[in-house]
């Protein structure tokens, strides 16, 4: 039974040092997540990927596999608990999936479609959030940022810029850019950064190219996220 | 010169004396931050210029660090930069009255900078003088036993722009009013004597103490003294006294055994972050025995083989700093810190203080350890967990401040002494932070296993309606389980205690804690940063009358959500003040309850009143009555 472990009742092979959403992603089995993304150190922060092990909830892209254990995913409770989650993101933020031009793209709003989110649930906090349109070739609109901190990690582990971090605490937690003036156009963010191809949501968005794929022809048109590959 | 328009070169000259005495290292940059705000007053633009230039670290690390503190600011907060302590002791004791009096006298509007930039008046979290309220924090030192007089005297002395250093001291004494002491508080304690005993000790049969990996790395070959001191503190059953109560041997084992990478050391770490509302005897200790403690930090890292230690002192506590740095240098002088230790060669140790910046959630001991090395302090993934991958990356102890006083003890006098106190599951005495309605507040120090009405008969409280044990986090107690008991089998606690009589409104306690709760949670995962919210959402819909049974079930969801999904222990403890009164304090909720299933948050009458405030009206034509009647 060694190098083995149990996803909702089926078999799952690991190899020493994968997470649980790394072994279940290589056996072909989804795991809702947000702020977890296979190029990138895990970070645990948006907990839709909480899975229970042995009883226990996790979250399972930090918790390395281990021979036996037990993991529950897809039972009603834990899909209640990832639907709140998601409808906590919903409200925190101002998403309004109609008039955004990463419908159709957006990881959020493909993970509301798997998890059946019917209505927000929650009272809308409606933040008053400023849009960053400084750069000539990219708009900020923080208005949708779920705080993933995709964009930090991919600027700082792969472009090696810093261009993106996080300040504030608590529900004031916001993005912000490398620079004096707090504008994009002011740091040395470039469109061929790995940062600006990671933002789950639609945050980081190229000028110009909204539309360039009809709504309905996007990705999450095609196939719902659980049965589309990882590569954004 | 108004100092919140220092030129540039200035600011630059401060930042360049701070950083460089934190030898240019970006792990001090919260140490670096508070220094430069208490010579800048904040910290201006040029001041982060200048820091990413001299620690090169990009902007965004310095500003999402400086963010995340309430005690940093990034904006101009005034010469005097006034906090309310806010929690529901100094409710019950009127802080609001005297905040809306300074208000007042000064002209400035509550959470503002006045017009003239000299003064912002504000409210914080609980500053650790629950005993001795209300408090509050004048440029992060404290003040406590407010009264109406003293604000006035106050307010002169702010518009006069008398500097901080020249107020009179008095207002600045803060009270130990230890009123019950045992082992701890009564020790007799001689500086050394616990290193000499422990050094003296011989591994004897029984226990001992796994390996002896670490002490073989610094210490000459054959001394049995540091396997035998954690056998007695194994032997004496003590656990930590910071809440959690994990075993202090096996934590201190842990470390011990945990390998070491090359250029690595072991890091004792002493959490003085007394957060939680209530607490104050980790005040009270380092005020009184700070012998007793460094000792047992000290005594810690014999036994482990640790080489560097901290204590991390909340910020609140920022006076208590110069006292404690002068003690940790007689220390030195009489060779109880620094090299070869009591004279024993390779016994290398000593101990810095860090002063944390206004974040509850440091108290958490992986945020504690990312805010030791100058980053936001949140949580960190677990497993792995400091014992092996602590201060940066080293195998590391994090103890509560009362730990290593017991721990000093328990060297002395050895772990069957101490292990006889107390109670079979939980050994030793347990300092509590008494405060709330009753006629002597203060520290009390007991065996474990006193009961919760034996305290209140103590500390001379009558006609109790509750007792708030361990803070927020912990259990609220009604007068039917009053025979409980404190200890790890029964009511665990890090130690508070704070008594609410039959005149106190505990739905009003629950929603001051839900606030708090709501302000300190770091905002690194969802169910946390969202949740408090909404909770604090749906507490204040029921304050203003528009609750319905409905908000109960909606309570009660949020809570199995963030216990299950939160990253720690803050999320997962958030929803207990709440739901532990709805259990036992139901009518103080019923009686906000409109009797309807549903009744929307939304009240358009209340919405009008920013529209009210700044057409400076309210009277009955700038009212609009509802279909729900009358408004409390």
């Amino acid at each position: 039974m060694s190098h083995t472990f149990t996803l909702d009742g089926k078999t799952i092979p690991f190899v020493d040092g994968q997470t649980i959403i790394q072994a279940a992603s290589a056996a072909g089995v989804f795991i809702p997540h947000l702020c977890y993304h296979p190029e990138f150190k895990a970070h645990g922060s948006c907990k839709l990927c909480t899975v229970k092990v042995n009883g226990r909830h996790t979250a399972s892209c930090t918790m390395r596999a281990a021979a036996g254990m037990v993991v529950e995913s897809e039972t009603e409770e834990i899909n209640d608990e990832r639907r709140a989650l998601t409808q906590m993101l919903f409200v925190e933020g101002n998403h309004f999936c109609p008039s955004c031009e990463k419908s159709g793209n957006c990881q959020l709003q493909a993970t509301a479609y798997h998890l059946g989110m019917m209505s927000p649930h929650y009272d809308h906090f409606f933040p008053n959030r400023a849009v960053d349109a400084s750069h000539p070739e990219v708009l900020l609109d923080f208005n949708r940022c779920i705080l993933c901190s995709l964009c930090v990690r991919a600027s700082r582990d792969v472009d090696g810029k810093n261009v993106f971090g996080l300040s504030g605490r608590g529900i004031k937690t916001h993005l912000i850019v490398n620079a004096k003036s707090g504008q994009l156009a002011d740091t040395d963010f470039s469109l061929a950064d790995k940062a600006a191809q990671v933002c789950p949501v639609g945050v980081i968005l190229q000028k110009r190219q909204g539309f360039a794929v009809p709504i309905g022809a996007r990705k999450f048109d095609k196939a719902p996220i659980s049965e589309t590959t990882e590569e954004r | 010169m108004g100092l919140n328009e220092l030129h540039a070169e200035v600011v630059a000259g401060v930042v360049d004396r701070v950083v460089n005495r934190y030898r240019r290292d970006p792990s001090c940059m919260l140490q670096i931050l508070r220094e430069v705000q208490e010579a800048c007053d904040w910290i201006p633009p040029a001041a982060i210029d200048r820091m990413q230039e001299l620690l090169g670290v990009p902007r965004t690390k310095i500003e999402g660090v400086a963010g995340f503190y309430s005690f940093i600011y990034t904006e101009p907060r005034g010469q005097y930069r006034v906090l309310f302590s806010d929690n529901i002791t100094d409710r019950m004791q009127g802080n609001r009255a005297m905040m809306e009096r300074l208000c007042n006298n000064l002209w400035v509007e509550r959470g503002k900078v006045s017009e003239d930039g000299l003064v912002s008046v504000g409210k914080t979290a609980c500053t650790g003088m629950s005993d001795q309220g209300p408090g509050m924090l004048v440029n992060n030192y404290a003040i406590a036993g407010l009264s109406e007089a003293r604000i006035d005297e106050i307010a002169e002395l702010i518009r006069n722009k008398v500097p901080l250093a020249e107020w009179p001291p008095a207002y600045f004494r803060i009270e130990d009013n230890i009123r019950r002491a045992d082992i701890l508080l009564n020790a007799d304690f001689k500086p050394g004597a616990a290193l000499l005993a422990a050094r003296a000790r011989t591994p004897s049969d029984g226990l001992n103490a796994s390996n002896t990996r670490s002490w073989r790395e610094g210490l000459p070959s054959g001394i049995g003294g540091p396997a035998a001191t954690l056998d007695e503190i194994k032997r004496a059953n003590l656990r930590g006294r910071g809440g959690a109560g994990f075993t202090t041997g096996l934590k201190w084992e842990a470390c011990r055994n945990a390998p070491l990478k090359a250029g690595h050391q072991r890091i004792i770490v002493c959490n003085a972050d007394e957060g939680e509302p209530g607490t104050f005897k980790d005040r009270v200790l380092l005020a009184k025995c700070p012998d007793l403690v460094f000792e047992g930090m000290t005594v810690a890292a014999y036994a482990v083989g640790a080489t560097r230690g901290f204590v991390y002192l909340r910020g609140e506590y920022r006076y208590l700093l110069d006292h404690l740095n002068a003690v940790l240098a007689h220390r030195r002088r009489e060779n109880l810190l620094g090299k070869d230790i009591c004279g024993l060669p390779g016994a290398d140790f000593d101990i810095e203080i860090h002063v944390g910046a206004g974040a509850y959630v440091c108290g958490e001991e992986s945020a504690l350890i990312e805010s030791l090395e100058g980053k936001r302090g949140t949580p960190r993934n677990r497993p792995p967990f400091p014992v092996t991958n602590g201060y940066l990356d080293q195998p590391t102890v994090v103890n509560n401040v009362e730990t290593f006083a017991a721990a000093a003890l328990i060297a002395l006098n050895g772990g069957e002494w101490y292990a006889a106190i107390g109670t079979k599951h939980s050994a030793g005495t347990k300092l509590l932070s008494v405060s709330g309605d009753c006629a002597r507040p203060g520290i009390y120090e007991y065996p474990f296993g006193v009961s919760i009405r034996q305290v209140l008969a103590d500390c001379g409280a009558s006609d109790t309606q509750a007792v708030q044990v361990s803070g927020p986090s912990g259990i609220c107690v009604a007068e039917a389980e009053f025979d409980r008991i404190i200890g790890f089998e029964d009511i665990p606690t890090a130690g508070a205690f704070t008594i609410f009589d039959q005149s106190r409104d505990m739905f009003e306690v629950a929603r001051n804690y839900v606030h708090f709760f709501q302000h300190e949670s770091c905002g690194f995962c969802t169910p946390c940063r969202v949740g408090t919210s909404l909770l604090k959402n749906l507490m204040d819909k029921l304050h203003y009358g528009s609750g319905s049974p409905y908000d109960f079930a909606e309570i009660e969801k949020l809570n199995q959500l963030l216990q299950s999904m939160s990253h720690c222990g803050l999320g997962h403890t958030a929803c207990n003040p709440v739901l532990d009164t709805i259990a036992k304090f139901r009518p103080a909720y019923e009686k906000r309850m409109m009797q309807q299933d549903f009744t929307p948050a939304f009240d358009l009458d209340r919405a009008l009143s920013s529209a009210r405030q700044m057409t400076g009206r309210d009277d009955a034509a700038a009212h609009l009555t509802t279909e729900h009647g009358s408004k409390p």
